[in-house]
């Protein structure tokens, strides 16, 4: 147990097969309990598994559609990855990430006249840019004010929620439309696709392993560790924790902002409040069943991404209701976090991400 | 209410006595509705404050309050039906709370898992159990009804406000003062904020740490569950997918900015209770014209300018989120 | 007279280290059993097992006759044992009696009776001749006053066995006396009491029979009367001298820090540094000596630019420090060994290597621009584990691994390979073996040869006595002077360093 505790702590191992045993055995036994529970609704749980596994893996539009779900998974998983290397939670993903998905389908709808790829371009930064400014307020608050980050970005999640609401009801709404959405996005800003695969995904999984080189290799990597792991040791060697602190969060939101960019402009090509709902709470299942390594979180976020991508065939199929993936993902959690991340935090100063809502 | 006004709340505390007369002289029918209903939605708030004090006064912080109020007013609601009693929903949701408590305090007490992060696990895992059991079209048997308390309720304006309510609101109210004098003048209260501020102290005084935690955690899912009920069975009346709406994660700020007594959370409560019913009386009035999202948005913005202003100011437990380490003084 | 305490064969196992190794002692009613050792020796082990609070692996411990239960601390607490502890065991924002009768408050109906809480304060620390206000919270007083607090708080259970751990730690020598008058005059009631301590003289002075721990061995026992301090000394290191270290003579240069009216505040606000002057030369190493708490711990933070400086300046080779930033001080040429290792001086879940260049990883050779060398830092983490004898299986496990005194030298290692103009050692050699206490005691010799300006703090005065080629003496905030440490007097130190002589 310890020694994989060790491999989780130092990101410059080698990627290591062998210590995957923690997250698979928790979604085996969460899978396990989420089977008792449906056959107590009287369902039939091994039909329900097959379809929704067939449907997300057996075919080549099954897996283009779980890569799909995958993109802004792996982006909010990488988001609350970062927070947690500099000792932040960043319950805050949800908001940032909706910010990031309304910011970058107004310049998908508004802005025109632009070649495609500067566009693309364009869209993605605004989303960035919006989920970062989010971010940069809980990150402001705790670095200069002492506000906790955990109640602030709930509460931002809240506030993101009314004002997104409000923006794509009022200002940017389709016009002569009931429903609260705003207008589809151009043409020529929707993500390609690498044949039958979103683009985004590569773009997301690149991002990943330049996230793992820089937590890795550089010095602002380290600087972020070290304050994640001992904030008065980092002082102590002249890595200043406010400065840290604000920068962790500011690019934790703008990955999250960029994830809600990536669905909108390559998904769902347009923003309605109701579709991005959940994804930032994956992304804390996501990042610690990957071990809070950047890489890691990847297969869990294609595994969650096929479950949401099935969940629809499996009600179909087996008459489960498609909210058994959000149990199951909580299952998912309790069983991963249970072991590892109790002792993940337990050798460093800090002892634990809340140490007092003040500081 | 005696302690406050003898703080630093008296100004706090005269300013808003003062603005409510004037209010009330100027039209006592719509200042005493208004109060009225700031009450209705300060309970909630303040009980959920409750459990969070119970906690952290304890050492523990419970981050899932959301999750225990979101289980808990589900559970009264469906067994309400199911049993076709509200007083066994009332009773099922209390045991809801305290079974949520009790995960919380394995995970944070005997795991010494972080405590953060066994929040979230309760949170998501009430978001998951409800959205999965859901059921849509269901209606209560019957919801705890209006009972004045006799004499009292004939009060002018406090009448009104404090007494014309529920079963649950009085019972919301007695705990409240219970947990006030319980904190700070018994036996019980001086050895939970010794385990909260110094854990080591009180063991070595003889004083169980992790029993008195688990007590405690307990006690407060009882709250909890109370005010699950509270919502459900008493104020609303149905159910739907997030139905506690962040009222869980309110309380958190509100027992910080009542510096974790029962007594300031509760002021808090009220706070954010007549901010809520009074920017929703101008809407009606059509005094100002303010979009129904940012009226919506207003308990969260103001948390945030609250703690803004707070913090640093403010003492937490001194020993909250850490496991208690036999040995390790 | 039947045995309060025994304690038959006890053996208790941490990571790393043996704590306790098959120790059997007895304590009888009316006598003062002092419980000598160094640092580490396993004493506080010993004592939390008495209490209930450690689970040894083997051995028996009765009290009164009756072997007691892990974690039943109120049972042991009910049977007469009480113990102060070396961290006071006080909820700093509760007042007095809250702490007083915390486990057993005086009650009226459901409520706590403050009233006859107050009384029996009142009553109780009249008895003792230990006088305490009920009503002051414990956080706003003086550490002795805490510590009648906690002395109050144990006796008022009647206690027939009293243990102390270190209490003696925090006091000027007036509280010291009388606080060995108190046990006295307890033991003369007829309690049973441990003693706890690693100095000498106090055991001399009050102790009926000497018990010596070493190692987590117990090495024998002896009473005052058959030796005297130089004997236990003997036993209590195993070699014949404390601490003599071969020193040569120092080669005296410049002032390289000079520090200016220094006044500076401590956590609680209150100032702790009250106007300090003090000139560091080249060569040479300048201890300071004082009781702790005298604000030395704040004088050497400040310096470093950890600790805000309400008034003054430190001056580095003509230059003026920036106030509050660690790495600023650094750069201008201060190494620190800092007193709390464990927070300040390293980051226990990174690997020996990472440590060793905590504080220049963003510095040639250690970084390219942007890019950490990561060959650079093992080949550095390589030579670094070999020159300061590092006790570990490889550079890359991680410094939690590593014991007391193998993580010191790390940080020792880490504070000298750069060769900085200033060298300031806070309690270097703190909850470190023997072994480790010459190496690191070796390496701030060879830095002070080289030319580096010492400035060592330590609340061991021999420490200082052996080391030091001046000694400053720190009293109430203030350097009330400053001696040759060539024919230092020993007695002349201790009285200065209680404020008493000028």
């Amino acid at each position: 147990m310890s020694k994989l505790i060790d491999e989780v702590k130092d990101s410059r191992r080698k990627y290591d097969v062998g210590s995957w045993i923690v997250p698979i055995i928790a979604v085996l036994t969460a899978m396990f309990v989420a089977s008792v529970l449906m056959m107590i609704q009287g369902l039939d749980p091994m039909l329900a598994y097959k379809s929704l596994f067939t449907t997300a893996f057996g075919s080549s539009e099954g897996i283009a559609a779980t890569l799909g779900k995958a993109t802004p998974l792996v982006l909010s998983g990488l988001a609350v990855t970062l927070g947690l290397r500099a000792g932040l939670f960043n319950i805050g993903v949800q908001g940032q990430l909706l910010t990031g998905a309304l910011a970058s389908a107004w310049a998908g709808y508004a802005l025109s006249n632009l070649p495609p790829l500067v566009h693309i371009a364009l869209a993605l930064s605004f989303g960035f840019f919006f989920g970062a400014l989010v971010g940069a307020i809980a990150g402001y608050l705790k670095a200069f004010r002492g506000v906790h980050e955990v109640i602030t970005t709930i509460m931002l999640n809240s506030i993101v929620m009314g004002i997104v609401d409000y923006l794509a009801s009022n200002p940017f709404k389709e016009p002569d439309q009931a429903l609260t959405r705003t207008p589809q996005i151009l043409e020529s800003v929707r993500l390609p696709m690498f044949g039958n695969f979103p683009s985004g995904f590569f773009l997301a999984a690149a991002l990943a392993f330049l996230m793992w080189w820089i937590l890795g290799f550089t010095t602002t990597g380290f600087r972020f560790n070290t304050v994640g792991r001992n904030r008065f040791a980092a002082w102590y060697a002249g890595i200043s924790y406010k400065k840290t602190i604000f920068f962790a969060m500011l690019f934790s939101g703008g990955i999250a902002g960029l994830g809600g960019a990536v669905e909108t402009l390559g998904i769902t090509y347009r923003f309605e409040p109701a579709f991005n709902l959940g994804l930032g709470f994956d992304g804390i299942t996501i990042a610690l069943l990957g071990r809070v390594h950047p890489v890691g979180i990847i297969p869990g976020a294609i595994l969650i991404g096929g479950m949401r991508a099935g969940a629809a065939d499996m009600q179909f199929d087996a008459g489960v209701a498609p909210e058994l993936v959000d149990l199951l993902l909580a299952m998912i959690l309790f069983f991963v976090t249970a072991p590892l991340i109790s002792r993940f935090f337990k050798n460093s100063a800090n002892r634990s991400l809340t140490g007092g809502w003040g500081n | 209410m005696i302690t406050l006004i003898k703080r630093r709340g008296s100004y706090y505390f005269l300013a808003v006595s003062l603005a409510t007369l004037y209010l009330y002289s100027q039209s006592a029918n719509i200042t005493t509705s208004v109060f009225s209903i700031a009450v209705t939605f300060a309970m909630p708030l303040a009980l959920a404050a409750m459990v969070g004090i119970m906690c952290e006064r304890t050492g523990i912080v419970n981050i899932g309050i959301e999750g225990t109020l979101l289980l808990s007013s589900f559970v009264a609601f469906y067994v309400a039906i199911a049993a076709k009693s509200i007083l066994i929903g009332f009773v099922a949701a209390m045991a809801t709370g305290v079974a949520m408590s009790l995960l919380l305090a394995l995970m944070s007490v005997t795991w010494k898992m972080d405590q953060i992060i066994a929040g979230t696990i309760l949170n998501i895992l009430a978001t998951g159990l409800t959205s999965f059991f859901y059921i849509q079209g269901n209606m209560l048997p019957s919801m705890f009804k209006q009972k004045p308390i006799p004499g009292l309720s004939n009060l002018p304006f406090f009448g009104d406000v404090l007494f014309k309510h529920g079963l649950l609101m009085y019972l919301g109210f007695v705990v409240i003062i219970t947990l006030y004098y319980g904190l700070f003048h018994t036996p019980w209260g001086l050895r939970t904020r010794a385990v909260g501020e110094h854990p080591s102290s009180a063991d070595t005084a003889g004083v169980s740490v992790s029993r008195m935690r688990y007590v405690n955690v307990a006690v407060a899912g009882a709250i909890g569950g109370l005010c699950g009920s509270y919502l459900v069975l008493e104020l609303v009346g149905s159910w739907n997918r997030g139905f506690t709406a962040g009222k869980g994660f309110t309380a958190l700020a509100l027992m910080i900015f009542g510096r974790w007594n029962p007594m300031g959370a509760l002021a808090a409560a009220m706070f954010f209770g007549l901010a809520q019913a009074g920017a929703n009386q101008l809407m009606i009035n059509g005094t100002v014209n303010i979009p129904p999202q940012f009226v919506g948005i207003l308990p969260y913005v103001m948390t945030i300018i609250v703690l803004a202003i707070s913090a640093g100011k403010v003492r937490p437990p001194a020993a909250e989120g850490q496991p208690y380490e036999k040995g390790q003084s | 007279m039947s045995a309060l305490l025994e304690i038959t064969g006890i053996s208790k196992q941490y990571p790393g280290v043996l704590a306790n190794d098959n120790i059997s002692l007895t304590v009888s009613a009316g006598e003062v059993v002092a419980l000598l050792g160094e640092n580490g020796a396993g004493k506080s082990t010993l004592l939390k097992a008495v209490f209930g609070l450690v689970k040894p692996d083997t051995g028996e411990i009765k009290i009164g006759g009756e072997p007691i239960i892990f974690g039943d601390t109120a049972g042991i607490i009910a049977r007469g044992v009480g113990m102060v502890h070396q961290h006071f065991q006080l909820v700093p924002v509760m007042t007095v009696a809250e702490n007083i009768i915390l486990g057993d408050e005086p009650k009226s109906g459901l409520f706590i009776n403050m009233k006859a809480a107050r009384a029996e304060i009142i009553a109780l620390s009249k008895r003792y001749g230990l006088e305490v206000d009920p009503d002051a919270v414990i956080e706003d007083l003086p550490v002795g006053m805490q510590q009648r607090v906690e002395i109050l708080k144990a006796l008022r259970k009647d206690v027939k066995l009293l243990i102390l751990d270190e209490p003696t730690a925090v006091l000027t020598p007036q509280e010291i006396d009388e606080l060995l008058g108190v046990i006295r005059n307890l033991a003369n009631s007829g309690v049973g009491i441990v003693l706890i301590t690693h100095k000498l003289h106090e055991v001399m002075a009050v102790a009926d029979r000497v018990v010596v721990l070493r190692g987590g061995k117990l090495i024998g026992t002896t009473s005052p009367k058959e030796t005297d301090e130089a004997g236990l000394a003997q036993m209590m290191v195993g070699r014949s001298v404390v601490l003599q270290v071969n020193r040569t003579e120092a080669k005296r240069g410049g002032v390289v820090l000079e520090v200016k009216g220094l006044q500076v505040r401590d956590d609680r606000k209150i100032l702790s540094v009250k106007g300090v002057d003090l000139s560091l030369h080249k060569g040479e190493i300048l201890g300071i000596a004082g009781v702790e708490g005298n604000g030395q711990r704040e004088f050497v933070e400040a310096i470093c630019g950890m600790r805000h400086r309400e008034a003054g300046e430190v001056i580095i080779n003509g230059v003026a420090t920036k106030d509050m930033h660690p790495h600023g001080a650094h750069e201008a040429g201060i190494s620190h060994i800092p007193e709390d290792r464990e927070k300040h001086g390293l980051v226990s879940s990174y690997s020996i290597a990472d440590n060793l260049i905590l504080n220049q990883f963003d510095q040639e050779p250690f970084a390219k621009g942007w890019i950490r060398n990561l060959g650079e830092i093992s080949k550095n983490a390589i030579s670094m584990v070999e020159k300061f004898d590092i006790r570990t299986p490889s550079a890359f496990n991680t410094a939690g691994s590593l014991s007391g005194g193998n993580k010191q030298k790390v940080v020792v290692a880490r504070e000298l390979s750069e060769d900085l103009p200033v060298l300031i050692a806070a309690q270097p050699t703190r909850g470190v073996d023997v072994g480790s206490i010459e190496f690191i005691h070796n390496q701030l010799l060879s830095a002070r040869d080289k030319g580096a300006a010492v400035l060592l703090v330590s609340a061991e005065l021999d420490e200082i006595l052996s080391l030091s080629d001046r000694i400053a003496v720190m009293s109430g905030g203030k350097i009330v002077a400053i001696v040759d440490s060539k024919g230092a007097d020993r007695n002349y130190i201790g009285r200065l360093m209680a404020g008493l002589d000028k």
